[in-house]
């Protein structure tokens, strides 16, 4: 057996891997710890309650809805505005596109204090500030460029032959678009989609300046915030909030690794 | 990534060209149209704010009154003259440094450990995903109440080996608590950079360094490393720009108090009247926010010049 050697080796991965998540297993074993034992550190939550749940579930619940219609909304965006994008760079070969790709990246370096300073200008103008639609435009800012440069150059990567064949059938251009592109580009919109939900779902700059006013229409990461500020902080439900904001990054996680390696194993078999 | 697909085009590519669709620019125009908007609306737009307001005397009223007075550089001036402005600059490059090589090095350790394909490796490395897809509230979270000076777990551990209890959120070291925090939650993303690197290192070297009689310490520093040199090059710079502007993290943990201030920090609380900076001062922060994407274009050009070196040096 090949492996045989190795067992050290899986031992020392093992180790160094729960000296990584550590910090993630303490904020778990937090969130199942009674209020009166939380001061006492025990290493497992010896005195075990459901308690921070039932609070997180009670106060959090329109935080959480609220921070998921952002995050869905903000792909949908980074979608419409991306995909189009993507196919006149790779497939139509925009001119300009270099000086394009040149804005994307100089976009990427623009600290989020800079666009949240302009941003509260201008929704304060246009009304948009405390408002979810505003909130969703503001969060799409971060994915936008990154889903454009991924876009690109897994279109970049397509066959040509396909195109041309639809081309000389007579398909018009956003019928190569919808029909052909687009759905063969579906990996790379899944991975795409997972980055731009996470960083809108995880967004904290962009909530906390202009939608601080929202009241009950602002995502979960404010709704954190409010424990933090809170006179007495209270660890326990804290940390059972921080445990259920987390479930969807863990849950796309593992759906998006299957599509990843999907996309990578077919690219594999086709050469 | 993107200087990749930019490469100049070749004969080969002329003619495929040629051969492929006839470039319709205006279609290329019309599905190019929404994102030109975007850009100009959401990027070009709130950066010209930003500029205007750092050359325009803003202040709570005058925000409201739209009347602030025309201050040309003055404002930088007075940002440049604040000793709190250098000794803000000086902790951010030691956060930004810090941060970086220490996530470099570890990531990079770690990305040689996992390439050697043991039984596990694979879901090893995915777990140590974790990490960088945990929103970073909550991870900032986590490490305030785990370093916590009187039921913190780690001035328990560290209590283990004698050592005394450190106020790590506080003075002197809060910027080290901040460090911290922040090389932990970089590690998996210079990991998988990396990794995904030495994927693309021949195994056909390594075996003739073996035949040659290298050891893994020289096979490392000879082949491994030199290799890497384009990877290392983007991971640093992506590294750099995203610390840079880091706020989230050190706001949860110290709201920016003692010495894990950094300039996105300190303009973040001079925007938005957060924190220590009770007052709002809108044109102070955008001139530190026009001086952050100033140092983060300043590495980007360097990053584009010694790629162009290497690039000719081949």
């Amino acid at each position: 057996m090949a492996h045989r050697s190795t067992w050290w080796k899986t031992l020392i991965g093992v180790v160094l891997t729960l000296i990584m998540l550590f910090p993630v297993y303490w904020m778990v074993n937090i969130a199942f710890t009674e209020r009166s034992a939380i001061r006492s550190g025990d290493l497992y939550p010896k005195a075990f309650t459901l308690e921070n749940f039932q609070r997180v579930f009670t106060d959090q619940m329109p935080y959480l809805g609220t921070s998921l219609v952002v995050a869905l909304s903000c792909v949908l965006v980074t979608l419409v505005i991306a995909l189009p994008a993507a196919y006149a760079i790779a497939i139509l070969r925009l001119g300009g596109a270099r000086t394009v790709n040149f804005l994307l990246v100089v976009a990427q370096m623009i600290p989020a204090v800079v666009m949240a300073l302009g941003f509260y200008q201008i929704f304060t103008a246009l009304g948009l500030l405390d408002t979810i639609p505003g909130l969703i435009l503001a969060d799409s800012t971060i994915a936008v460029p990154f889903a454009v440069m991924l876009l690109t150059s897994f279109m970049s990567g397509m066959p040509s032959s396909l195109i041309e064949a639809a081309r000389i059938d007579g398909a018009s251009n956003w019928c190569i678009f919808a029909r052909i592109v687009v759905p063969l580009s579906r990996n790379a919109v899944v991975t795409t989609s997972l980055f731009a939900f996470l960083w809108a779902w995880s967004d904290f700059m962009f909530a906390s300046t202009l939608d601080a006013g929202g009241g009950r229409l602002r995502p979960i990461t404010m709704g954190i915030y409010d424990y933090i500020g809170a006179q007495n902080q209270e660890w326990g439900p804290l940390m059972a909030t921080a445990v259920v904001a987390s479930i969807p990054t863990a849950l796309l996680l593992i759906v998006a690794q299957r599509y990843v390696a999907a996309g990578v194993t077919a690219g594999a078999i086709k050469d | 990534m993107t200087s990749a697909t930019a490469s100049a085009p070749t004969h080969a590519d002329a003619r495929r060209r040629s051969r492929r669709i006839r470039p319709t620019t205006w279609a290329a125009l019309g599905f190019a149209a929404p994102l030109i908007i975007y850009i100009v609306v959401f990027y070009v737009a709130p950066l010209a704010q930003n500029m205007s307001m750092s050359l325009h005397r803003f202040t709570r009223r005058t925000f409201v009154t739209g009347d602030a007075p025309f201050a040309g550089l003055d404002v930088y001036g007075e940002v440049l003259a604040d000793p709190t402005f250098w000794n803000t600059l000086r902790q951010t490059l030691i956060f930004v440094v810090l941060s970086i090589v220490c996530q470099y090095s570890i990531g990079l350790a770690l990305a040689v450990f996992f390439n050697q394909n043991f039984r596990l490796s694979g879901v090893l490395r995915g777990a140590f995903l974790v990490p960088w897809l945990l929103p970073p509230m909550i991870s900032g979270t986590t490490w305030q109440w785990m370093m916590d000076a009187d039921n913190g777990i780690i001035n328990r551990i560290i209590g283990v080996f004698g050592i005394d209890p450190v106020w790590w959120l506080q003075a002197d070291h809060s910027l080290w608590a901040v460090i911290i925090a922040n090389i932990w939650l970089g590690i998996p993303f210079n990991l998988v950079i990396l990794y995904s690197g030495l994927q693309n290192i021949s195994t056909d070297l390594y075996e003739a360094a073996a035949l040659d009689g290298c050891n893994a310490w020289q096979r490392f520093w000879r082949i491994t490393f030199p290799l890497l040199r384009p990877v290392t090059m983007i991971t640093l710079l992506l590294g750099f720009v995203y610390t840079l502007k880091t706020v989230d993290i050190i706001w949860i943990m110290t709201q920016g108090s003692g010495s894990s201030q950094t300039l996105a920090t300190w303009a973040y609380a001079m925007a938005f009247g957060k924190g220590h900076s009770s007052t709002i001062r809108y044109s102070e922060a955008s001139v530190v926010g026009t001086i952050l994407m100033v140092i983060a274009l300043a590495f980007a050009f360097v990053y584009l010049w010694a790629q162009r070196r290497d690039e000719e040096g081949r």
